[in-house]
């Protein structure tokens, strides 16, 4: 039984890691000469499938729409508290990506406290479901992953996909994913590998599909306004998912005020 | 004696214009402040939904720089067109955001923003910070206003950054896209204009 476990892991592995070398490839190709005829730029990311993209992206609306979003306005509908602690615990959670990331990007400083954060939390916050450290003072906590650091060691995005159920991402972003289930995400270890009564890869599952509801549920209004107020929706959320991933991989606020500086003083050159 | 009345008179001149343009120069932060003071109380009071929306556009004309974003929209693309496209364009584009604009916001009911800072990032621009205060229902969020304050006595409002992500840039992302998709046909970006406008 452990043999054959250990060799469903291996093949695992070895599926997941072929995957992120064709990705890694196609990613390089795509930079290079690989982009078809309806590849554009945006915001410096080509959209290199984008006839692809468009059909994967209607497909999640059409799931979003049968599936996500109800599921997501009858956890609008959960009290406020159970709502908030539900919250708070899968941010608790992150952090265990979150401090691994930040010691690869250079970020001790911040990787110490989040540790401190998270032990906290996980102890005195009842497995994260009140965030306690916020209460004491801790310094706003920034979620990390290993596509964001890719971007801070300086690997280009790569082509912009759109992955079916898990919506906007990139080859670099996408990758990074990958290193959570090859290794990077203690959860996700514990979950498969921990031997223990508590974890599973089930639970693992669960709580990504709760994340996802969780977000959904908290970004309903947003989303259907962007929705009815936009003449290309794809377009928009391209827009808002790239340059949302530029801000996390600077990490600073003030970059905001200068991004986009000379596309404003092109305005003043009419 | 008299040139130093004269100079006295000058100096009492010199002042007195000083101060005069100092009233009338208005404060980025106070503006944004003011600005989001006069639709709160739209959004907040009792209005019918056509009546908001009426208000939230007379907002829009007074505190908005319409026309620049318009032209920041276009990109690339704007120093193709002909001044008759041109027109069409202000013309049509001035409708699509009136509506976008009050449309995105006639749907929230007394939302309370808090101005906290501002940065002068150059002669043009100055950047205000605020926060949406949370609700039950979402988080709080951090909100910039990019003012442009080329004309002091005028300050207007040329994008919104919503926790880092500029409305501006994905309008004009948008728009590109429309145009890419269309082989670079601007007309296509009209009639979709149009047609937004009409629906």
């Amino acid at each position: 039984m452990i043999y054959i476990l250990y060799n469903h892991s291996i093949m695992k592995k070895i599926l997941i890691t072929s995957l992120i070398s064709f990705m890694l490839a196609s990613s390089v190709s795509a930079d290079t000469d690989g982009e078809n005829s309806l590849s554009k730029k945006s915001g410096g990311v080509k959209d290199c499938f984008e006839g692809l993209n468009r059909a994967t992206f209607s497909l999640n609306q059409g799931l979003d729409k049968v599936v996500f979003k109800p599921v997501a306005k009858g956890y609008r509908k959960l009290p406020s508290p159970v709502r908030t602690g539900t919250s708070n615990a899968l941010i608790n959670i992150s952090s265990l990506v979150t401090i691994p990331n930040n010691i690869l990007q250079g970020e001790f400083k911040t990787a110490g406290v989040n540790t401190g954060r998270f032990v906290i939390n996980t102890t005195v916050g009842i497995l994260g479901i009140f965030d306690v450290a916020d209460k004491m003072g801790f310094s706003e906590y920034e979620k990390e992953d290993y596509g964001q650091t890719f971007g801070v060691w300086g690997i280009g995005a790569g082509c912009y996909i759109v992955l079916p159920v898990l919506g906007p991402s990139t080859i670099r972003d996408t990758v990074g994913s990958f290193v959570n289930v090859l290794g990077g995400d203690p959860y996700y270890n514990a979950s498969t590998h921990g031997n223990n009564e508590y974890l599973s890869d089930s639970l693992y599952v669960k709580t990504k599909v709760i994340s996802g509801i969780d977000f959904r549920a908290k970004n309903l209004e947003s989303i259907d306004n962007l929705e009815k107020n936009s003449m290309d929706f794809y377009a928009s959320v391209r827009s808002l998912y790239l340059q949302d991933r530029q801000q996390k991989i600077v990490n600073s606020n003030p970059t905001i005020e200068i991004m986009y500086e000379g596309d404003w003083e092109e305005v003043e050159s009419k | 004696m008299f040139p130093k009345k004269i100079l006295t008179l000058l100096t009492f001149l010199i002042v007195s214009f000083s101060s005069v343009v100092e009233v009338y120069s208005i404060e980025p932060d106070i503006f944004v402040q003011s600005t989001v003071n006069r639709a709160a109380k739209t959004l907040g009071g009792n209005l019918s939904k056509d009546e908001r929306i009426k208000k939230l556009k007379e907002i829009a004309k007074d505190t908005v720089d319409i026309k620049g974003i318009g032209f920041y929209s276009l990109g690339v693309y704007r120093k193709n067109l002909s001044d008759e496209q041109l027109k069409k364009y202000e013309k049509v584009f001035t409708e699509y955001f009136l509506k976008s604009f009050s449309s995105r916001l006639a749907e929230y009911s007394n939302p309370e923003i808090e101005v906290n800072s501002k940065k002068k990032i150059n002669e043009n621009y100055t950047i205000v910070s605020s926060s949406l205060i949370a609700t039950d229902t979402r988080p709080e969020v951090k909100i910039e206003w990019r003012v442009y304050t080329k004309n002091p006595e005028k300050p207007l409002i040329r994008d919104l950054i919503i926790e880092g992500l500029s409305l501006a840039r994905t309008q004009k992302e948008e728009f590109a896209s429309i145009i890419n998709s269309n082989d670079g046909n601007i007309e296509v970006l009209f009639k979709n204009l149009s047609e937004f406008v009409t629906k």
